[in-house]
């Protein structure tokens, strides 16, 4: 017997309050308001109740009802006021939701109403700077761009890094995606309402198998039954400009020094023009993102649909990203109440245009003495560097000689589209029988489409030139499947407490897809013998998992969880893995001699413990397996009198299994002064074992000299710092700060080479690295020679002596070489911040988030690469363009060890001013609301060249041709009807 | 469903399909033999062997690198990696480019013993191959036996006493024990000779197959170095074999630049015994001649003289390779009596005063993309090479045959002095079989054989080898620029007659022992 509430929440000044969560105390019954402050919530059991009326940065409110079986009970309108302690607020967690007050686990949620504001144009960074222990990084400035999320830091060396991404209950795929450089991109940011990051193990032991690197659930915005039918609309104009520059010479400070240093013959390649080659292939970039929703209920049908379109410049020239995007979710109430349904489509069509990912390096090593344009030129009027034979006419190209930035950008058109649909329906039943009994059946899917073109003409391309132009294209399909069901039971045992079990299965399958493609010229005919395989692979991952939770007298809290993953990636014998968690809660404000106290409005310890799996490996799903690969075209082998394609055996570990994530958390949740100061406190030990670690094999033992497997260990240990405090609190003003830190300390605690193995390449030369990972050191410890310095400046080595000059010899042999490498500094920042704030006066409002970085430290690659005699006189017939950094250190670039000096290594922290924004209410009755903001306002840094920030990606620290991150204004209008 | 996690490759094909056709049998082989030069299932991007630049992982690349860059032939400006540390004779147990080398050899072998096990009689007539491609199959097996004995002959002239695995060791997590120098000798010789009947005979091996003829001249090798080896000289040995080789019908090709050129596996294929095969199209990496015409070519060497589309500016001559043709100047380098003598010497000084500079040292023009009339190779791009290595010709052989016979071997000291003069006769540019005042020598002894080997085989990934054999590899006697680390040259220690095992696998096998003074 159930019956139906409804009402508004408004704030101080009765405006609705939209996005706050209504719940029914003691149940997982709530709904939250729409963008009108209404709210209705079903099949709500008869009887008295009591409402709980939460919003972040509000003090939750507490209504008493009496609900009638069959009919809908009207609550007067509630105010909220601002400032809350926010522990009855509702949490998603995995497979269900929680009072915050309930939690165990470290878990941080993250709402729309606090999300980063401005052109946003990829949904993670919604929340970049406001989670204490979540790094992210965008890989660089191109809309669109993939991001690098770190929780607690990496717990892998070889194996993924990456969070679990869930949304609305589908865990998506968010591997690379052939034709976008962030799949992620592909969801609406606009679309969504909620993140929560689950980072300890016994908040993500559910997810088990993909979870030990954090969980983030999201979840999108939902109609609301009995609501009335709303339509939001809203756009942004934003216009992006370029902060930062890779520091070069200009051109009359590169003829100067040419014709200082050059011999007669170098002096005579020097043009007479000043060109900016960044300023060349840079702009002002404009963005335009609309977006409409229309959100209510369709009888006792609740809807939402939204359709939003993106179309952002990039700063480099001819940069695109389009995308449209679609979100339909429905989510009736049906059977008497007893079935839930909630249903979602998000589908999304993206068109970019990319451009090389190394034509900033390009422009930055033009020679600024040369002309963009070049009169009677045979390359579309640009100035390229080649030759015409006086009678022939024949054009050839200067070899090694680079092509010019701004005709490789016009000249060549790299385009994709790709889409996406994620869908999943989720039906949740309540078992008339045993109404304590809920049965939830999850299907889902998340397909992706993608087709793309590179296009270079023939004959007036000089990047293409020798080989006819480009007409390449390229294709890959994804078609990713879940089933979920499981089984809820939740029972109040009086004054026992309360319990709840839950028991369920996983099917996720995922397949890739892409055809065999030729390399063609921009006739279409081939290039070369060379097709480019087929690929299609294929991985399973089947699962059972329980829980238990249980409640004492909402003081104390226990959870336990069991899982057991198998995935296909591993053989029979091997691929079962079994992930339990525990954690255990004290809420010390529950008790009675705290009951009263305002000032401390609460206190909650935590502690818990659990094991998580791994078993993402890069580029291979079957690594236990001995098969055959075929070779391409163009590395055939003649026998028996013709050339034939090869067949090589893989290496393989036919007994590799699972690695293994150990997490302990402890943690205390506080709040003072009836909620105005609340924060959390957490620390954690992460242990990694059996390291899923491309290792090497004892020579001759198979089938390559590094093959995957098990080995090694590694630990991250860590403290994280939230704080939300209320500043001012007033009719009229309000202000709030959320602050947030971490500390993360990473080592690696087993790897078998005493030594270490290199990691992270870098530019200037082949096959040098610049990292170490060594047993007791950080994970990708830079690994140099140490500069000696004469008058304040590194001395040159010069090649005579091998170094020997300018380098410490450890160990005094008198030669410089590898074994003079010591372990220096690290790319992992030592301190984490995040400072966020939120002032509202009267109708206007002024919200800022930065983020800073403390101890990371950089490879200066662009020094090192560029900053030498070598690099810009080549014996090559051209010149290139070389650092102000070369004026001061006059680096020759010979000698075996200068690209390895500890002078490149060079403090990279940070503080960014990532977000200001400034929004104002026009009025209470037109719902019309404007806002202002900058995006990458400033950065404070003492890095000196391009943008310091890269923690992550390939080459962890190693700074070089970044896309430039741009500075985005944005001027965007919301309006409600 | 728990069947849905029994998942396999689509496209990859499991042992069983492999084995079971006899296509698919030579495709394995073909790897086996583009191991020698190819670094992977591309061209780059899916690499044999891990751990550094793929293009610097190739075989043959490696090869050069170790036998030619520590001697007296050649040096390299590049600063990649510890690559000066071959240069100045400074290598450690951590250098990658010894660990690459022994990573090449190792996959070479584990492949090889794959491909042995796989195809073993029993397995091959439970596979139900019989007939014809059983035939093949057995050729094919010992084609597989003669190219794991190569790998192991590079693993014991360069590192000596190595882990020890043959086709009974199935791939896994094991450590392999290690065999000494002598035993890994005997070893070889064994394979080789047994092998050495069941290969084809040069009449009906087309070119690029291991014939008979090339067991013999690998045993040959073995033979000539069996002093430095085992203690034991076996110069006897090595006429005997020299003899097969020469009997079998292959002759000097007409002019010495015609074995180094684009077209040399058609111009110069009647000498060429074992050639590692490079295609401009079909078989692509940057080792092999990609890599040594490119990093030939730099400073005013263009590259478009070579026939190829870009310089990397690395590799030079010491100054002992023009002295050996007694070439000083470069009037007298542009228009040499022995046109062997192949330098490039505009802005390129004789002495070498640094390591890393391209125009310290004459640039050598042997290695080229251009074909016998002049034409550039295949590659339209003219980024990949056509020229083929020749590992083994018939020079080779004459020389080791003269060597041989000064070394108290028996054989004819007439014949070897006619061998030796028949390839000065034709390196002056003069008709082999007439006897010529200019180009002849009347006597030869063992000095003037290493000169002779220099000036006739450099950059061909011998000289190491060869310096080692007549005791001036180490130590103070006989010295070049840089030999050690001091420009004028100095000492290099004698244990640096082996390089030492690297410490990666130490590591992974710690059975293994370290070769003395690393």
């Amino acid at each position: 017997q159930t019956g139906s509430v409804s009402g508004r929440v408004v704030d101080e000044k009765s405006a609705g309050l939209p996005g706050v969560t209504v719940i029914i105390e003691g149940t997982t019954l709530g709904n939250s308001t729409n963008s009108d402050g209404t709210y209705s919530i079903q099949n709500v059991p008869a009887g008295p109740r009591t409402l709980v009326i939460s919003f972040v940065g509000y003090t939750t409110g507490r209504i008493p009802v009496t609900v009638t079986a069959g009919q809908n009970t009207a609550v007067p309108s509630t105010t909220l006021n601002e400032n809350t302690t926010l522990l009855n607020e509702a949490v998603v967690v995995g497979y269900g939701t929680v009072r915050k007050q309930d939690v165990t686990g470290s878990v941080t949620s993250v709402s729309s109403r606090d999300f980063v504001k401005g052109q946003v144009n990829s949904p993670e960074q919604l929340i970049n700077g406001k989670v204490a222990g979540v790094q992210i990084s965008t890989s660089g400035g191109a809309p669109g761009a993939a991001s690098v999320i770190r929780i607690r830091g990496g717990s892998s060396l070889n194996a993924s890094n990456d969070p679990l991404i869930v949304i609305d209950g589908v865990p998506i795929d968010n591997s690379e995606l052939r034709g976008s450089s962030n799949a992620l991109s592909l969801i609406n940011p606009n679309d969504i309402e909620t993140f929560t990051v689950l980072k300890d193990a016994s908040a993500t032991a559910i997810y088990g198998s993909r979870a030990s690197n954090g969980v983030i659930l999201i979840t999108t915005k939902k109609g609301i039954s009995g609501e009335k039918v709303g339509v939001n609309v809203s756009s942004l104009f934003s216009l992006s400009t370029s902060p930062r520059r890779v520091e070069v010479l200009n051109g009359d400070e590169f003829r100067a020094l040419i014709n200082r240093v050059g011999t007669e013959d170098q002096k005579s390649r020097l043009g007479s023009a000043n060109t900016d080659w960044q300023d060349v292939i840079l702009r002002d970039a404009y963005t335009q993102d609309y977006n409409a929703a229309v959100t209510g209920s369709l009888g006792t049908v609740p809807l939402r649909v939204s359709l939003g379109h993106l179309n952002a410049d990039g700063i480099i020239k001819t940069n695109n990203l389009k995308r449209n995007t679609l979100s339909v979710g429905v989510n009736p109430v049906l059977l008497g109440g007893n079935l839930k349904v909630d249903a979602n489509v998000k589908g999304s069509w993206i068109d970019n245009r990319f451009v090389e990912d190394g034509i900033i390096g390009s422009a930055v090593s033009f020679d600024p003495t040369q002309p963009v344009t070049l009169n009677g030129s045979p390359f579309g009027g640009f100035n390229e560097y080649y030759t015409q034979d006086p009678t022939t006419g024949a054009i050839t190209l200067v070899g090694l000689a680079p092509t010019n930035p701004l005709a490789r950008l016009s000249q060549r058109r790299d385009r994709s589209t790709v889409k996406r649909a994620i869908g999943n329906i989720q039906l949740d039943y309540k078992l008339f029988f045993l109404p304590d009994l809920r049965a939830n059946l999850n299907l889902g899917y998340d397909l992706t489409r993608s087709n793309g073109t590179t296009f270079v003409p023939a004959g007036i391309a000089a990047s293409e030139f020798n080989r006819g132009g480009v007409g390449n294209f390229y294709s890959q399909e994804r078609d990713n499947k879940l089933l979920e069901f499981y089984l809820n039971y939740s029972k109040d045992l009086g004054n026992a407490g309360r319990l709840e079990l839950l028991g369920g299965y996983s099917y996720q399958d995922f397949l890739r897809e892409s055809p065999a493609v030729p390399d063609l010229r921009a006739d279409g005919t081939p290039a070369s013998p060379n097709i480019v395989l087929p690929v299609r692979s294929q991985n399973t991952l089947i699962s059972f998992y329980g829980r238990l939770n249980y409640n004492f007298k909402d003081r104390y809290l226990f959870t336990a969880t069991l899982r057991n993953d198998n995935s296909s990636r591993f053989a029979k014998d091997f691929r079962a893995g079994y992930f339990p968690a525990a954690a255990v809660a004290w809420r010390v404000k529950g008790e009675n001699f705290l009951a009263n106290s305002t000032f401390l409005s609460e206190l909650k310890f935590r502690a818990g413990y659990g094991i998580t799996g791994q078993q993402e490996v890069f580029g291979n799903d079957y690594p236990s397996l001995a098969f055959y690969n075929p070779g391409e075209n163009t590395v055939q082998y003649p026998v028996g009198g013709v050339f034939v394609n090869t067949l090589r055996p893989v290496a393989y570990d036919r007994s590799i299994k699972w690695e293994e994530t150990t997490t302990y958390n402890a943690g205390l949740d506080y709040g003072f002064v009836d909620g105005r100061l609340t924060g959390t406190v957490d620390v954690y030990l992460r242990k990694t074992k059996d390291l899923l670690n491309e290792t090497d094999a004892s020579a001759g033992t198979n089938l390559s000299n590094r093959f995957l497997t098990n080995v090694g260990s590694l630990e991250n240990r860590g403290l994280e710092l939230g704080l939300i405090g209320v500043v001012a609190q007033t009719t009229d003003f309000n202000w709030s700060l959320n602050a947030n830190a971490t500390f993360n300390r990473n080592k690696i605690t087993d790897v078998p080479n005493p030594t270490g193995l290199r990691v992270s390449g870098i530019d200037g030369g082949t096959g040098n690295r610049i990292s170490i990972n060594t047993v007791g050191f950080p994970v990708n410890t830079y690994y140099v020679y140490q500069q000696k310095y004469a008058n304040d400046k590194p001395i040159v080595p010069t090649n005579a002596n091998g170094g020997l000059n300018a380098f410490v010899d450890q160990n005094n042999d008198g030669q410089i070489n590898e074994q003079d490498l010591v372990r220096y500094k690290s790319p992992n920042p030592k301190a984490i911040l995040g400072l966020g704030s939120n002032a509202t006066f009267k109708r206007a409002t002024l919200a800022f988030t930065m983020r800073a970085y403390l101890g990371n430290y950089a490879y200066n690659n662009i020094e090192s690469s560029r900053g030498n005699l070598n690099a810009f006189l080549p014996t090559n017939p051209f010149l290139r363009n070389t650092t102000p950094g070369y004026l001061e250190t006059g680096f020759t670039g010979e000698g075996t060890s200068y690209l390895l000096s500890d002078y490149f290594i060079q403090d990279a922290s940070f503080l960014r001013m990532d977000n200001i924004s400034l929004g104002y209410d026009l009025g209470e009755t037109s719902n019309i609301r404007v806002t202002a903001a900058v995006q990458n306002a400033f950065i404070v840094t003492k890095f000196d060249t391009a943008d310091p920030e890269k923690f992550d990606g390939g080459s962890p620290g190693v700074i070089n041709n970044v896309y430039p991150r741009p500075r985005t204004f944005t001027l965007g209008v919301n309006v409600n009807f | 469903c728990m069947k849905d996690l029994d998942r396999e490759p689509f496209y990859g094909l499991d042992t069983e399909t492999v084995y079971a056709n006899p296509a698919a049998q030579r495709q394995v082989l073909a790897k086996i033999y583009g191991g020698l030069v190819i670094t992977g299932q591309k061209t780059t991007g899916d690499a044999d062997t891990k751990g550094d630049d793929e293009g610097a992982t190739s075989y043959s690349r490696l090869l050069f690198k170790l036998q030619e860059l520590t001697t007296d032939e050649a040096a390299i400006a590049w600063t990649d990696g510890a690559i000066q540390n071959l240069n100045d004779n400074t290598w450690t147990s951590n250098n990658n480019y010894v660990l690459g080398m022994y990573n090449r050899i190792y996959f070479q072998i584990a492949l090889a013993n794959e491909f042995i096990r796989e195809m073993s009689d029993d397995k091959l007539s439970g596979r139900g191959i019989t007939g014809n491609d059983l035939t093949n199959a057995k050729l094919y097996r010992n084609e597989a036996r003669f190219l794991r004995a190569l790998g192991y002959y590079h693993a014991l002239d360069m590192f000596g006493n190595v882990p020890f695995v043959t086709e009974a060791d199935a791939p896994g997590k094991f450590q392999p024990r290690q065999i000494s120098r002598a035993d890994l000798f005997a070893y070889v010789e064994s394979e080789l000779k047994a092998i050495e009947p069941d290969l084809l005979p040069r009449a009906q091996a087309e070119y690029g197959r291991a014939s008979q003829a090339a067991a013999q001249t690998l045993l040959a090798h073995l033979y000539l170095n069996a002093q430095v080896y085992t203690g034991t000289a076996r110069n006897a040995d090595v006429i005997t074999y020299c003899n097969k080789v020469i009997g079998s019908g292959y002759s000097l090709a007409g002019r010495y630049s015609d074995l180094f050129g684009a077209d040399n596996d058609r111009v110069a294929n009647s000498e060429i015994i074992f050639p590692i095969v490079c295609d401009g199209l079909r078989t692509r990496s940057y080792g092999g001649t990609t890599f040594l015409v490119h990093a030939s070519s730099g400073g005013s060497l263009q590259p478009a003289t070579l026939g190829v589309n870009s310089g990397w500016g690395g590799l030079r001559a010491r100054k002992n390779l023009p002295l050996a043709f007694g070439l000083t100047t470069a009037a007298q380098a542009a228009a040499p009596a022995d046109k062997r003598a192949m330098f490039f010497t505009t802005r390129q000084n004789l002495e070498m005063a640094s390591l890393t500079t391209f125009r310290e040292g004459w640039a050598v023009t042997k290695w080229t993309n251009k074909t016998s009339t002049g034409a550039d190779g295949s590659d339209a791009t003219k980024e990949f090479v056509d020229t083929d290595i020749p590992l083994f010709r018939l020079a080779d052989v004459y020389l080791m045959y003269a060597e041989a016979v000064l070394r108290g071997g028996g054989g004819s000291q007439a014949t070897a002095l006619s061998y030796v003069n028949q390839l000065r006769r034709r390196g002056y540019g003069f008709p082999i079989t007439t006897a010529n005042p200019t180009s002849d020598v009347a006597s030869i002894d063992l000095d003037f054989i290493l000169a002779e080997r220099m000036r006739e085989l450099y950059w061909e990934a011998h000289r190491r080898t060869d310096l080692i054999r007549f005791g001036k590899y180490t130590g103070t006697a006989y010295t070049w620029p840089f030999k050690g680390g001091p420009q004028a040259g100095g000492d290099v220690a004698s244990f640096r007659t082996l390089f030492p095992i690297p410490v990666a696998d130490l590591t992974a096998n710690p059975t293994l022992r370290q070769n003395p003074g690393y």
